[in-house]
């Protein structure tokens, strides 16, 4: 088994509200994240995905195809967009990075072939970051 | 859906590493430009690595307020520009990054009650890290 790591960067706005909460309890409970404006981050993607070396191709997967996946399914979706109010995922739900990790992993999941998916980690800032491993 | 959530931090702290059980012949054989009697300080960075499942409610492992604040009050508060060797917990152990890791994690485990502590994961300089996650394997 090789694990196999693809970067990719997006930016994006978004902003905190839960609609069951009170006002006043969005602004306790989310800070300045609840701004209804937005805010943005320069977010790191990266994938990563296992699997055995292809004895023909030396490759887990063909990182060409990896890329066009993931430029498909996320980057086109997320890149320069506000996530609440464009991505479908975060129409009912909200955008933390806990949440788009996982929205990252359903999307790209089904779509991967030769190789399984790992773990996707999302970067908001280089200080915070949020591993998904697909557990239920 | 469980996730594990990281969050760096940084200190600066001097120390010394010396042990009282060895000689000065063995100190200085062990630890080498380390054992200066003088100290040296370094940047540490400090990853904190939580995990628990995701709240429907605030789509969060936890609130970074919580974690932050834990993290100040608790670490950053008691090492920051100080001399590790002259703080309570380093009375009667070396202040190798290795013991800070275990020390790290088991006072946030004692104070942070909020998600599940996973790993701590400490950057002595830009070529050395420690990670200890509770005596268990770490995951990556």
């Amino acid at each position: 088994m090789v694990y196999l790591t693809r970067k990719a960067e997006f930016s994006a706005s978004h902003y905190y509200n839960n609609p069951e909460f009170t006002p006043e309890e969005n602004r306790r409970i989310f800070g300045k994240c609840n701004n209804p404006h937005g805010h943005g981050h320069n977010y790191t993607l990266e994938v990563t995905v296992k699997g055995n070396v292809d004895p023909r191709s030396g490759f887990v997967v063909d990182l060409k195809q990896l890329k066009e996946i993931l430029t498909r399914e996320v980057l086109d979706a997320m890149d320069h967009r506000f996530l609440n109010k464009e991505v479908p995922e975060f129409f009912n739900r909200i955008p933390t990075t806990e949440n788009l990790a996982i929205a990252i992993w359903q999307r790209l999941a089904p779509k991967l072939k030769a190789a399984q998916l790992h773990r996707v980690r999302v970067y908001e800032t280089p200080d915070l970051f949020v591993d998904f491993y697909g557990e239920a | 859906m469980k996730a594990y959530l990281t969050r760096r931090y940084r200190f600066s702290a001097s120390h010394r590493l010396h042990s009282d059980a060895m000689s000065d012949t063995e100190n200085a054989a062990t630890y080498g430009k380390c054992n200066n009697p003088h100290g040296h300080g370094h940047n540490y960075t400090v990853e904190i690595t939580v995990s628990g499942p995701v709240d429907e409610k605030t789509g969060m492992v936890c609130n970074l307020v919580d974690l932050d604040d834990a993290v100040h009050r608790q670490i950053l508060d008691r090492f920051d520009l100080h001399n590790l060797n002259e703080t309570a917990e380093f009375a009667a152990q070396v202040p190798t990054t290795e013991n800070l890791c275990r020390l790290i994690y088991d006072i946030l485990q004692r104070a942070f009650h909020h998600a599940h502590l996973e790993m701590i994961r400490i950057e002595e300089t830009m070529l050395n890290s420690f990670a200890y996650a509770g005596g268990e394997e770490a995951l990556r």
